[in-house]
């Protein structure tokens, strides 16, 4: 059974994850994938540009936030997805081989009107780099199964009522 | 691409489209959001979402990669006319990101940006700022996701002077 319920993310407790290693080149391929501008992929034109070097997509730093939410607490928890994100701040260039630590804060938590075998928790996310500065603040929220519900994410033959 | 003077408050751009396969949902799923409805189609059965889905960075991802396009293109053809071409900066963020409704394998995603608000910078001289809401939709005409973006843009150069 997965570890992390609803039920068990209280309002101030906090997640932390990481660090993990952006590696150079993971970040320009993702570039070249979905934002392939020059700042992202040119050393010469990044030098050039308003963040005076290589720096990450900041959709890079997004992804790899999620990554570290899952690898963090989401992979064993009763996710079921997020329905979006209240606001995202780029704060800082991130740059090659920057290693990021996330820390995940929850701020707010609720159940669902419509779907009362599940709840909301909204977190402060915030990823940190080397030198302990913020490159990224998120605040987002996400959908969990509660705790001894019957839900969509736990396999029918292990629903409670099935058993 | 347009400097900031140029481009009209309300003005809509169709970016263009994108179908979400399998294998690239998958692929994108593997890399950065490995979560089982993303990732198996029978763990996709049993979830919220009823199917194998895209994750909502990927889409929130390719909004990204057609916009990019959609510029180059609009400043190839500017230079192919000789005129002179704004640098685009970095972005500051976006807000109010909202995953409508699931993208489903096989789905047919179109984009389109809506330039909402613009101003000159006050920190950083010859730059403005100027926001567009996003949107995608897919093949149903349902909106499936939307957000809020704000870049910077380079000013004109007499705009650039007369605000220094």
């Amino acid at each position: 059974m997965p570890r992390f319920y609803w039920e068990d993310f209280t309002i101030g407790r906090v997640f932390e994850h990481g660090p993990r290693r952006l590696p150079r080149d993971e970040m320009v391929a993702f570039a070249a994938e979905f934002d392939p501008q020059p700042m992202h992929l040119d050393e010469a034109a990044a030098r050039e540009s308003m963040l005076h070097g290589l720096s990450a997509s900041g959709w890079y730093v997004c992804s790899i936030a999620m990554r570290m939410i899952v690898d963090g607490f989401v992979h064993d928890s009763t996710s079921r997805g997020a329905p979006g994100v209240d606001e995202v701040k780029w704060l800082l260039p991130v740059r090659p081989d920057d290693e990021v630590r996330l820390r995940a804060t929850v701020m707010e938590t609720r159940v669902s009107k419509g779907r009362p075998d599940m709840g909301f928790v909204r977190f402060a996310f915030e990823l940190l780099n080397g030198t302990d500065q913020r490159v990224m603040t998120m605040a987002a929220s996400l959908m969990l199964g509660r705790r001894d519900l019957p839900g969509a994410d736990v396999p029918v033959g292990m629903r409670r009522g099935s058993e | 691409m347009r400097f900031l003077e140029d481009i009209p408050i309300g003005e809509r751009v169709q970016l263009g489209s994108h179908t979400f396969t399998t294998d690239a949902i998958k692929s994108f799923a593997r890399r950065f959001d490995p979560q089982p409805f993303h990732l198996d189609e029978a763990a996709a059965k049993r979830s919220l979402f009823g199917a194998l889905c895209a994750s909502g960075w990927h889409t929130a991802a390719t909004a990204m990669r057609l916009r990019v396009q959609y510029q180059q293109r609009e400043t190839a053809q500017m230079r192919a006319r000789g005129e002179p071409v704004a640098a685009l900066g970095p972005s500051p963020g976006f807000r109010d990101l909202k995953w409508l409704k699931p993208v489903y394998v096989g789905d047919t995603i179109s984009y389109t940006i809506e330039y909402t608000e613009k101003r000159v910078s006050s920190s950083r001289p010859g730059w403005g700022l100027i926001s567009f809401r996003n949107v995608g939709t897919n093949q149903n005409g349902e909106a499936v996701l939307s957000f809020m973006s704000v870049v910077f843009l380079e000013c004109r150069k007499e705009t650039a002077k007369g605000a220094s």
